[in-house]
């Protein structure tokens, strides 16, 4: 990292300390770091990013103090120590359990921002795979917390998320047998992701030290997609994008309060406030909102191998996405063509999202009925052929329209600074 | 302006989308109309005298086969609870609370001979349930289970709706439709009557089967403070009660709701105006 | 004017809430220019009423975060026991549990009760009168917090030099009316808040 700090230890405390262990130093590099002025609200969302990670963690270390982690004693610990009995509970446990929701909101628009300003491109690769991990481990996390409440989706989701492993040749059954600690999901099962679940957050802290590490080696990336060329170009980032950033966590938390607040259960299952019974099987099974877009593509695919590969394989288009791209230029917005393909794209999450909550042989357009068309097992007018139209567009996205438009698109008219935009009016107009 | 109203957008968006994905998850199911809830909205609460009434019905008609695990006798008088009264300073210390507790009969162990008792029920106690085990409660009610009631007005899909819905739309089965012995036609309950049905394949009825006969019935509860006792009437104060069991932080959780955004619209609009003055001599397009 | 008067205001605030640094900036900035007619103090003024807004905040944020820790509701429900004493024969002592902790009830003989009081005149390390430390016109009933007042320990019923109760940990010797008479604890055993409902039943807590 290159000095950008004016830091001048003025005390003699503070140059003892500098000479020892720069701690002041780095932080004042930290905020006096020179970032491009013309990031757009779609930047906050690392902030706000940082700020869920902190709520999650300090939230769950609390609410760690009252959980019980066992087969008889989770679901009480939850609904009838936490909710009822332990001051405030019933508000940490609120903040926790939407909190993840409001966490992977948060992500996917970081993401997707990424993916729009071509903010893995060279030299931020690594920065991305970064990005990518903690991703994984969010993934990860939040799965084996919904598990501990011990709640019949708990228990259900777990059960079958964990078979989905099976589905591997040789490796598979021992390998959902050591998950469980045992012939199904049971107690030994609960207490290893409670602490796998404590642990994992702090795993993510450190890798998202890596990643803000790696962002500032090259520095930011901006909506120009243009690197930073001059001090002109560059504000500190305290206080101008502290104040920022803090203005975005502001309307950020506020709907962050509507659904603690008002809609506490909207973005949970109902199943889940009946305890786990290993006995009976929940009529629907729907993992939490953010998992659904895979889920759909994994029953998009009879077979239930290739199914379980296609889903860690759609996780994968993004690790391979910064060698995938083959544009010369970085943001969309110069590149008009690829600007739709990509909108198109985030539809296709969303149609995803939407198909893994459904009934995969439910008509989407009720009205129509059965078309009679029947193809491989499914009528056309079911949510499992629009699963896998969005799975083929989705995979098509990254290993095919990504490579081959990076070459054949023609970009409008890059500006040579972010200071100096060559026809400023055009870039402001399709902002 | 407009591209920060976007960035709100697309997140409430994203949340919406996601919201009712989850929503029409479930297959659709016809929910009776019910009267408008006390507890509706953002600064709905509610009545407690509703509550005392619910009180009753599951008292004297639910609890014969509902437990109830999750609730303390101490829980009905707590702050906003049916016998809530702030003249006590904890509901522990709550006479109609105490009164309530010391009709039950609690398991125990005599601490001197170390024997198997029954004693009077605390404040502190929990719920009794009527059957000792899931096993016991099966046996009793010709194979099904009968649902803890603590959680169900969460635990089902409609809420206090779906509870009065099923327990006054109890239907005459339709012709050509075979109920099973023991069973219910009821059309709020969530199943698949197809295999049960001779007619037209296209009009299969909705609704499903219920091992629960009708549980109330026009005047089966006479309430205390002479509220009329129509089935309607038991059916609407005992889905308020079970809500109020479900989630009796509700109306601490709105009133805290209510100031958090307040701060937090106030604390958004000075963290804009600090910004924009910030950053007002900085050409940043 | 009113640059004048809210100057140090701002200088003031800025010094306590380390937000300085925006005032900084803003007053370093040198792509300042063209803007004389801003009010400078007032600019400063909303960065200070922001961040004192973020510090409210997440001080109101802090109590439900510590207050979880302090006991739940189910816990203060059982803080209080009712106990019949006719199950305590003279001269004799009852353990039982309350708030999770031993709690002797001692049914005193005459002769102890006379030993109590014949030490009130003593020098007491915590100088405290038997009668003080008894339900009037019950003073055959001792009901203290069997955890010595040194480090903890279940004192031994019955034993020590004084009649009382002896702590095995530290040696601390205490009276037959819970007094500390000698070794390393500083106070007597502690009387809990109790009443007596009816002659044979009395409500701890």
């Amino acid at each position: 990292m290159t000095a950008h700090t004016t830091y001048e230890p003025k005390t003699a405390i503070e140059r003892w300390l500098d000479t020892r262990l720069p701690i002041v130093r780095l932080g004042a590099e930290v905020l006096e770091f020179p970032t491009p002025k013309n990031l757009n609200y779609w930047w906050t969302f690392g902030g706000i990013l940082s700020f869920c990670l902190a709520t999650q963690i300090v939230t769950g270390i609390v609410l760690a103090m009252h959980y019980q982690a066992g087969g008889a004693s989770a679901f009480l610990s939850v609904e009838q120590g936490i909710m009822r009995d332990v001051n405030y509970g019933w508000l940490i446990r609120g903040i926790h359990a939407n909190g993840a929701s409001m966490f992977f909101i948060a992500v996917y628009i970081h993401m997707f921002r990424g993916m729009y300003y071509g903010s893995y491109k060279a030299p931020r690769e690594l920065l991305w795979l970064l990005g990518c991990v903690i991703y994984l481990l969010m993934m990860a996390t939040a799965f084996m917390g919904y598990v501990l409440p011990w709640g019949q989706m708990s228990f259900w989701g777990a059960k079958v998320i964990t078979n989905l492993l099976g589905a591997f040749p040789i490796i598979g059954k021992p390998i959902t047998t050591l998950l469980w600690g045992g012939f199904a999901v049971d107690d030994p099962t609960l207490n290893r992701f409670f602490s796998l679940h404590y642990l994992l957050p702090f795993l993510i802290a450190a890798v998202v030290a890596l990643h803000i590490w790696a962002l500032h080696v090259p520095g930011n990336n901006n909506p120009t997609g243009v690197e930073v060329k001059s001090k002109a170009d560059t504000v500190p980032f305290h206080p101008y994008y502290t104040v920022k950033d803090g203005f975005a966590i502001g309307v950020f938390l506020i709907l962050f309060a509507v659904f603690i607040f008002y809609e506490p259960d909207a973005l949970g299952h109902a199943d889940n406030f009946i305890a786990a019974n290993p006995l009976v099987t929940p009529a629907h099974i729907v993992p939490e909102w953010y998992f659904l877009p895979f889920y759909a593509i994994l029953r998009a695919i009879p077979d239930k191998l290739s199914g379980v590969i296609a889903m860690f394989g759609a996780i994968a288009m993004l690790f391979a996405l910064p060698w995938l791209n083959t544009s010369k230029v970085k943001s969309m917005r110069y590149r008009p063509t690829s600007k739709v393909y990509f909108l198109v794209f985030v539809v296709v999450c969303l149609i995803l999202g939407w198909c893994g909550a459904q009934l995969p042989d439910d008509a989407v357009i009720p009205a129509l009925g059965k078309t009679g068309i029947n193809l491989i097992d499914s009528d056309l007018n079911s949510y499992v052929w629009l699963s896998r139209i969005a799975t083929a567009y989705y995979f098509a996205y990254f290993l095919l329209i990504t490579p081959i438009l990076g070459l054949r698109e023609t970009p409008l008219p890059v500006p040579d600074s972010i200071s100096k935009p060559v026809l400023a009016g055009e870039a402001a107009k399709k902002d | 302006m407009l591209r920060k109203l976007t960035v709100l957008a697309a997140a409430v968006g994203l949340a919406f989308v996601a919201t009712s994905a989850l929503a029409a998850s479930t297959k659709e199911e016809p929910v009776a109309p019910s009267a408008p809830w006390s507890f509706d909205g953002p600064f709905g609460t509610y009545d407690q005298a509703q509550l005392q009434r619910g009180y009753k019905v599951y008292r004297e008609v639910c609890s014969s086969c509902h437990s109830m695990n999750l609730l303390a006798f101490r829980n009905l008088g707590d702050k906003g609870g049916p016998f809530w009264d702030p003249k006590y300073k904890s509901s522990v210390e709550n006479g109609y609370v105490k009164a309530i507790a010391k009709d039950y009969q609690i398991a125990d162990i005599d601490r001197d001979t170390g024997d198997a008792i029954k004693r009077p029920g605390t404040p502190a106690d929990h719920f009794v349930a009527p059957f000792a085990n899931e096993a016991a409660a099966r046996a009793s009610n010709g194979g099904a289970l009968p649902p803890d009631m603590s959680l169900l007005a969460r635990a089902r899909e409609g809420g206090p709706d779906y509870i009065y819905s099923i327990v006054t739309g109890y239907h005459p089965a339709p012709a050509g439709l075979t109920v099973p012995a023991g069973k219910f036609y009821n059309p709020y309950m969530q199943g698949d009557l197809s295999s049960f049905w001779k007619g037209d394949p296209n009009k299969v009825p909705v609704g499903g089967f219920i091992a629960m006969p009708p549980p109330l019935a026009d005047g089966k509860v006479s309430f205390d403070d002479k509220s009329p006792s129509d089935l309607k009437a038991e059916a609407r104060d005992v889905s308020a009660f079970l809500m109020w069991a479900a989630d009796p932080k509700m109306e601490e959780r709105k009133q805290t709701g209510l100031a958090v955004m307040i701060f937090l619209l106030v604390f958004s609009g000075i963290l804009y105006a600090s910004y924009r003055t910030l950053w007002r001599n900085i050409d940043h397009h | 004017m009113g640059a004048s008067r809210a100057s140090p205001v701002s200088l003031k605030a800025g010094r306590i809430e380390g937000e300085l640094k925006v005032a900084e900036s803003l007053a370093d900035s040198a792509s300042n220019p063209g803007h004389a007619g801003d009010d400078p103090s007032r600019r400063d003024f909303i960065h200070i009423v922001a961040a004192a807004a973020a510090v409210g905040g997440a001080a109101a944020v802090a109590w439900p975060l510590i207050d979880q820790m302090n006991p739940a509701a189910d816990t203060l429900a059982l803080a209080s026991v009712e106990f019949d004493l006719s199950k305590v024969e003279l001269g004799q002592e009852v353990t039982i549990a309350w708030r999770k902790q031993p709690l002797f009830i001692r049914h005193r003989t005459p002769k102890e009760i006379a030993e109590a009081v014949a030490g009130d005149h003593a020098d007491l390390k915590d100088p405290q009168t038997d009668a003080e430390r008894v339900k009037a016109g019950h003073a055959e009933w001792l009901i203290l917090l069997g955890s010595c007042t040194h480090l903890g320990c279940v004192p031994l019923f019955g034993q020590g030099e004084y009649g009382g109760w002896f702590c095995p940990c530290h040696g601390s010797v205490y009276d037959t009316s819970g007094r500390i008479r000698k070794g390393p604890a500083p106070l007597n055993l502690a009387v809990p808040e109790y009443a007596f409902l009816n002659d044979k039943t009395v409500k701890i807590g």
